[in-house]
């Protein structure tokens, strides 16, 4: 265990420390006093309509699957930066095809249509 | 001091994977595994792999949590699918489940003592270990690397078929 | 086993490279080529992949291994034969589909990139010799197939056999990725030859964890094979998933499975022999006695032949089980038969079946054979061979794996393999009887054959093996006893 971690455990500490008191303060020394206009979902002001639980479109799901793909992507970008300067040109190389494929990738999905947003022919 | 974090992180892990089954709220099982995700992640930084705890928050809990929120909300879980408990005869499946996993941990624990006498190549407890990651990515494991981008284009035309298609 | 570091070879992977470029073809003029005659282009833009890549294989073959990727992979006679496999199953694949993917309408461009990717999984685990390969191999291949599984026309079934075979494929990378960790954690390595190499001193092989780890591979590789009691998924997920790919599926995954179980198991982990072969011997019992009675009971002729592929993997494991020159040789003899005879009996009921997955129910087999001759024929020769009746390639391969067995003096598993076959006539004879010698019900339509110049040709070269190598096998027999060498 290395030192350098310290300041961070101490600051992961205290930021827990701090939610908590500020929860449990409020508890104690608040009044409460429930309405059913308080326990209302809060919307801006506006008086709530329906439930918040509404059914997504699949578009939203296309794109979380597509940016779990492209953040593995750019995952692996992380090391490879970290040592480029002793791969030298074997590294660009690697590194090229590692992103031509997945840049092929990206051209199918965005000719495909599945970033844009009004149309529904994907 | 390393003992006693590995416990606690470990513990929280722990108890956050077994809040996670037994929430009834979709939502609130997604949130105890984002626990489970950063517990699991400060764990590799006390083994010293800051890059493997860097994609474990970025990757895991970022990325992949989103897509199980979406998938939630896609699915419009209402409140009588939740309620549902579990039966008698899954509950008894669940709990021989979790016993043999249970038996695979104490055989992962096991593996770590395994691991400790042996050294192998690539544990590193040195600080800055994403340099010793990325030497053996881009060279030794040069071919996994390129053919996860084969794997990673599949699965983007996988998601773009299954996703589109209609009724 | 001197492994060559330090250097890349791309050669090595040339069948890969040249199937991902394919693919790659694939996708961009599916994306670029906007016009409805381009369908057909595009399946022979993946055949011709196919073929290149079987020339490349083919160069491999008879020379010293190879090792490229700093010891990732291999070039020898055991991957050529395999990748050799995977090309005439997947070659005939796109053939088949052809004319199926329009007629279904199917996505083409999409359809042909992943069965294209799926070969390249194939190939890898063929090719690997690191379990992170082999896994990486074993995942292209089975991300690729779940998504084929669901592009069925009829969307109902064919989602519920994505995702079954999704949830269940999952949970069995699970379990491999597990056992792969453990095995890691007992032998400190996991390349195959120092695994191999850790394991010859002998002194962990009494280790917990390395056992529970060969415990929990064999059942990552059990659900790729469908060796009971892992088998449960197989029957839904073929039924519903395309016809060509569960013809795909039936005879590629499962020798993709095999060729890596051989080169884990007979390779990496010889030394552990007698506690794996006890596991397969059971499992090998289960899997053919529970594949062929389940089999009897069918009317969908897709289950049937799943429940036929599941039984069939059962004889092959006995051939994995007996073991050394003829056993190991055995098996992949039989596989290649397998692919050859199964691919053929899938081209069939493609034929016959209609647009909306009808015509699969047996009876609508009903005196198709005596309206076309041909076609019955084929099916009848198709299903010979399946069940084992001379002079077909079927029995042969049968003959080899069962005196392989005798000869390791399995002979209680032999006596049970030689029942399960003589069940199995039954349900392969029940389909040709029913072809030529009833009739249709009254009143019910008549079963129109879908003909397609494309089918009429993997029906020909399969035919043509089936009966080729049941009559001349002894050069095929010596092709897969030259690919096993490394091994003995």
């Amino acid at each position: 265990m290395n030192e350098g971690y310290i300041p961070i455990l101490f600051m992961l500490a205290l930021a827990t420390a701090f939610c908590v008191v500020v929860v449990i303060l409020s508890r104690l020394v608040g009044k409460r006093q429930d309405s059913s206009e308080k326990l209302m979902a809060y919307e801006c002001g506006n008086i709530p309509t329906g439930n918040a639980r509404q059914r997504f479109p699949i578009k939203f799901y296309i794109i979380a699957m597509l940016f779990i793909v492209f953040d593995i992507e750019a995952m692996f970008l992380y090391p490879w930066a970290v040592i480029y300067k002793s791969l030298k040109l074997f590294g660009l190389i690697e590194m090229v095809l590692f992103v031509g494929i997945l840049l092929i990738g990206f051209i199918y999905i965005w000719k495909k249509g599945a970033l844009e947003w009004g149309s529904r022919n994907i | 001091m390393e003992q006693q974090l590995f416990w606690l992180w470990g513990g929280i892990a722990v108890i956050s994977a077994v809040m996670m089954i037994l929430k009834r709220n979709p939502v609130h099982s997604a949130l105890c595994l984002v626990v489970v995700f950063v517990s699991l992640a400060l764990l590799y930084v006390l083994l010293g792999a800051e890059f493997l705890a860097a994609v474990q928050v970025i990757v895991y809990a970022g990325a992949i949590m989103v897509l199980f929120l979406f998938v939630i909300m896609l699915l419009n879980l209402e409140t009588e699918v939740r309620s549902q408990g579990l039966s008698r005869v899954a509950f008894k499946a669940c709990s021989l489940a979790g016993t043999g996993l249970l038996l695979l941990l104490l055989l992962g624990g096991g593996a770590v003592k395994a691991l400790r006498a042996m050294a192998p190549e690539q544990v590193s407890g040195v600080p800055g270990n994403t340099q010793a990651v990325a030497e053996l990515l881009f060279t030794k494991y040069l071919l996994p690397f390129e053919v996860t981008s084969i794997l990673l284009l599949a699965a983007i035309v996988g998601a773009l078929v299954l996703a589109g298609k209609r009724d | 086993m001197g492994i060559e570091t330090g250097t890349v070879m791309l050669s090595i992977i040339g069948p890969e490279v040249v199937l991902v470029l394919a693919a790659l073809g694939i996708m961009m003029t599916d994306l670029f080529v906007k016009s409805d005659s381009e369908q057909p282009f595009l399946m022979w833009i993946g055949f011709v992949g196919m073929l290149g890549a079987l020339a490349v294989s083919a160069s491999f073959w008879g020379k010293e291994a190879a090792y490229g990727f700093y010891g990732m992979v291999v070039a020898d006679n055991f991957s050529a034969f395999f990748t050799t496999l995977f090309l005439i199953a997947g070659g005939l694949t796109l053939l088949m589909s052809s004319g199926y993917v329009r007629a279904q309408g199917i996505a083409a461009g999409e359809y042909y990139t992943l069965t294209l990717f799926a070969t390249t999984g194939m190939v890898l685990m063929a090719q690997s010799t690191d379990l992170i390969m082999l896994f990486l191999g074993l995942e292209v291949l089975s991300v690729s197939l779940y998504v084929l599984a669901g592009m069925a026309q009829d969307s109902t079934r064919s989602a519920e056999s994505s995702l079954k075979y999704f949830m269940l494929g999952a949970f069995s990378t699970g379990f491999l990725l597990y056992g792969i960790a453990l095995l890691y954690g007992a032998c400190g390595s996991t390349r195959l030859a120092d695994i191999g190499s850790v394991l010859a001193q002998k002194q962990i092989l009494r280790e917990p964890m390395l056992l529970a780890g060969m415990g929990l591979l064999l059942t990552g590789f059990g659900f790729k094979i469908a060796m009971a009691p892992f088998h449960r998924w197989a029957p839904d997920v073929y039924e519903g998933a395309p016809t060509p790919i569960t013809g795909f599926m039936s005879v590629g995954v499962k020798a993709a499975a095999f060729a890596a179980l051989l080169r884990v198991f007979a390779g990496s982990l010889a030394a552990l022999s007698p506690h794996w072969k006890e596991l397969l011997w059971i499992g090998s019992v289960l899997t053919m006695t529970i594949g062929n009675v389940a089999a009897l009971r069918q009317t969908n002729i897709k289950r049937m032949l799943a429940y036929s592929s599941i039984a069939h993997a059962g004889y092959i494991l006995i051939g994995v089980v007996a073991g050394g020159s003829a056993g190991t040789g055995a098996v992949l003899y039989y596989l290649l038969v397998y692919t050859l005879m199964n691919i053929g009996a899938f081209a069939v009921v493609i034929t016959i079946e209609q647009k909306g997955e009808k015509n699969l129910n047996l009876s609508a087999y009903a005196g198709i054979g005596s309206r076309h001759l041909a076609l019955g024929a084929a099916m009848a020769v198709f299903m010979f061979s399946l069940a084992g009746i001379p002079p077909f390639s079927g029995f042969m391969g049968k003959f080899y794996i069962f005196s392989a067995a005798v000869k390791e003096g399995y002979i209680g598993l032999t006596i049970i393999a030689v029942l399960n076959s003589l069940v199995s006539v039954y349900y392969y004879l029940r389909v040709t009887v029913m072809m030529f010698m009833q009739e249709p019900e009254s009143g019910a339509e008549e079963a129109a054959v879908f003909f397609h110049p494309a089918l009429a040709g993997v029906l020909l070269i399969a035919i043509f093996f089936t009966v080729q190598m049941g009559l001349f096998p002894s050069s095929y027999l010596q092709f897969a006893q030259d690919s096993i060498k490394m091994f003995l």
